[in-house]
């Protein structure tokens, strides 16, 4: 094929006189921390403007808040108890944050109206939940042993929040309060809700058992159908007045089951998708091999479909973490209501912003923490899809 | 809606507290209490000066000293009681059911809810009433003078009930700036969002003494435009229960108008005055008509306090002057029958 006549003249020329290329300067750099920055904060006009606006705003309020914060805060005031005297964080307010607040009233935020010289038996229970949760949260412990583990720790905190043996002075529960009822409300409501709802939402697929699976049906769609703070006024309210008088169920075990019975229907839900999503060859292979329904549904189904739902899973524990607050409506000293309660005293009036920053930070280190592993664990479980 | 499904339940739920009552009728609470060895007392979850926990989780204020003062009648032990928080919602049903014994929890007294709660008020520990406060750069000194203003109120209560009437009574015209949390209002208020705050006085006056240096910007007008007479609440159907939670109020107030306090009483224990030594139990055996020990007055003063003491230990930090709730000797409204 020969070069068409205008391009081999071309082509004539250049080999006849050497003319240097235009100088260029070097591409601009597209990799590293800057070629980042470029591509993605500075590629245009717009881009650059909105960009310079929101870094104005950004610093100018992290400044403001670490003023607030930090610098201006007031660390601690003279007196305490009854004697306070919060002159010097009145005088701040809104220029300064007053953390003394917090340092008269973390013990009462954490621990509610716990006796004050018994309020380490709280603290222990804190650790030996925190425990707990990193324990059963590590793979290897994951044995029938870890069952045996829970059972001992809870019956330790039941001896030392309750008290009456060992010389412990014994605590009715009214007086528990702060982190530990948040804690408590939420471990069992999951612990407990999470099985249950494992059942429901089974017997809502058992289309050979219209009985159970109808109960099922009435059980979520009832529990769904409101909302958890009028199952709390059922439980707190109402209940009781179906009781002979003397015969009275703890307040903190009603409001338990009641976000329990909550929990569950939530869960069952969240499970019934991953059943639903499994293939259907999945329980026909595990019908082939002759296992029974329970083994089926122990070994094949269940491990399989509750993989599947971890994010739906830990969107409700997180969920739930945070709904025990609303128990402050039937007058349980939770973590919130603790923070709220702490600002009642005339003394203290008007810090509630710091009260509930310190609030939030103990939620977001549960919460996070939660949603950290549950990341975790979800792309271990799904590494053989990766591959 | 959420307000309309609470109302659901609640109708349904007192709907149900006369069925728990008849219940409730067969045991007299006055054995009941004896033999448990407590007092089960309802008190607000948090209310400043009335009942609140402290720093170490101690219950204070004026309301939990009145249950602590029926524990030292009865059982000459003042900490014999176990508090039970509860809230503006559950506070009626919880007396209804029996899961408290008395509910002392800054509660209005009125005819529903003798009438048709089942209810009987013991006395009144405290007298208030709603108010109006303004920035004293408004230049109004008195509430007829509030036609078109900017009122910053808390929604469901009968304090916006009352000021809708007032305003409609006297035909003047407001603007209503309603906000659910205390904090937030007084914030409101503060910054100038509405010209008026209104609560009752003792909350204003308690907001006023928290404002330190600033307090003199804020006025307390003189109306007060609704009665609201708080007071320990019992169960009908036991006259001894009642008898008792009346009548330790009253000694209190009797103690206050003899002299008598924690600090004496051992002392007055000798007086020759006949109405002091009434009250003590050294004469008379006014205790046994209680079916209490004679010594349930001197218990009561010894451990709790007269109602002086009650007021200085709870009220007077909070800034808020003693006023109608005086004794009837000094101009205000508390008064206590003969203890005789």
């Amino acid at each position: 094929m020969t070069p068409p006549p205008a391009e081999a003249a071309t082509m004539g020329q250049a080999s006849a006189a050497f003319v240097p290329a235009e100088e260029r300067r070097p591409p601009s750099l597209s990799v590293g921390p800057i070629g980042w920055i470029r591509a993605n904060l500075f590629n245009s006009w717009a881009s650059t403007a909105v960009t310079l606006v929101l870094g104005y705003l950004i610093i100018r309020w992290t400044l403001g808040f670490l003023d607030w914060a930090v610098f201006n805060a007031v660390w601690s005031v003279p007196g305490t108890g009854q004697a306070v005297n919060t002159t010097a964080c009145r005088e701040m307010k809104g220029i300064g944050a007053c953390w003394a607040l917090i340092g008269e009233k973390y013990r009462f935020i954490l621990f509610g109206l716990y006796p004050f010289d018994e309020q380490w038996r709280p603290a222990v229970c804190i650790a030996i939940f925190v425990g707990l949760y990193v324990v059963s949260a590590m793979r290897r412990f994951w044995r029938r042993e870890l069952l045996f583990i829970w059972i001992a720790a809870l019956t330790v905190i039941g001896i030392l929040m309750w008290g009456g043996v060992f010389g412990l002075p014994y605590v009715e529960q009214e007086r528990w309060g702060g982190l530990i009822i948040t804690l408590i409300l939420s471990t069992f409501g999951i612990a407990l809700a999470f099985p249950l709802a494992i059942f429901v939402a089974l017997g809502r697929r058992a289309h050979n058992l219209p009985a159970v699976k109808a109960l099922c049906v009435v059980y979520i769609e009832l529990i769904r159908g409101v909302p958890l703070i009028s199952l709390l006024f059922m439980a707190s309210v109402m209940f009781p007045l179906f009781l002979p008088e003397g015969m009275n169920i703890d307040k903190l075990l009603r409001a338990q089951i009641a976000i329990i019975l909550f929990a569950a229907a939530y869960l069952a839900e969240v499970i019934r998708g991953g059943l639903q999503a499994l293939p259907r060859g999945q329980y026909e292979a595990a019908e082939a091999l002759g296992l029974s329904y329970w083994q089926k549904t122990g070994l094949i189904i269940l491990p399989q479909a509750l993989r599947m739902v971890i994010p739906p899973l830990v969107n409700t524990f997180i969920g739930m973490f945070k709904d025990t607050s609303l128990v402050l409506i039937i007058g349980i000293f939770d973590l919130l209501n603790a923070a709220k309660t702490s600002i009642i005293e005339p003394a203290w009036q008007g810090f509630g912003t710091e009260a509930y920053l310190a609030v939030a930070a103990i939620y977001f280190v549960f919460c996070f923490a939660m949603s950290k592993y549950s990341a975790g664990l979800e792309t271990e479980f799904n590494r053989h899809r990766n591959r | 809606m959420r307000n309309a499904m609470r109302a659901g339940v609640f109708a349904a739920a007192f709907t149900l507290g006369t069925a728990g009552l008849a219940v409730a009728q067969q045991q007299s609470t006055f054995d009941a209490v004896k033999a448990r060895g407590t007092v089960n007392c309802g008190v607000s979850t948090g209310v400043a000066g009335f009942s609140n926990p402290d720093s170490q989780g101690v219950w204070r204020g004026l309301d939990v000293d009145g249950c602590r003062a029926v524990a030292a009648a009865l059982f000459g032990d003042a900490s014999k009681v176990r508090f039970v928080g509860t809230t503006t919602q559950n506070r009626f049903p919880a007396l209804q059911s029996g899961e408290v014994d008395v509910l002392v929890r800054t509660t209005t007294w009125t005819l529903a809810r003798e009438a048709s709660l089942g209810f009987l008020f013991t006395g009144v520990n405290f007298y208030d009433g709603q108010a109006f406060m303004v920035k004293r750069s408004l230049g109004v000194n008195s509430a007829k003078e509030l036609d078109g203003a900017t009122v910053c109120v808390q929604p469901g209560t009968t304090t916006e009930l009352n000021l809708s009437d007032y305003f409609r009574t006297n035909r003047m015209s407001f603007r209503p700036v309603v906000i659910e949390s205390v904090e937030e209002i007084r914030n409101a208020f503060i910054s100038g969002r509405c010209d008026v705050y209104t609560n009752d006085s003792s909350s204003l006056a308690s907001f006023r003494s928290t404002q330190g240096a600033n307090a003199e910007q804020y006025v307390l007008l003189p109306e007060i435009i609704s009665k609201e007479p708080l007071g320990p609440v019992v169960r009908k159907g036991d006259a001894k229960w009642f008898d008792l939670v009346r009548w330790v109020g009253f000694a209190q107030l009797a103690a206050e108008e003899l002299g008598v306090t924690s600090a004496n009483v051992d002392e007055m224990l000798k007086s020759q005055n006949p109405e002091i030594q009434r009250l003590l139990g050294v004469t008379g055996g006014l205790g046994e008509m209680l079916g209490l020990d004679n010594r349930w007055a001197y218990n009561v003063i010894k451990q709790v306090g007269n109602f002086e003491e009650m007021w200085e230990r709870s009220i007077t930090p909070m800034g808020v002057p003693r006023g109608i709730n005086n004794l009837w000797t000094k101009g205000g409204l508390m008064y206590a029958p003969p203890v005789r």
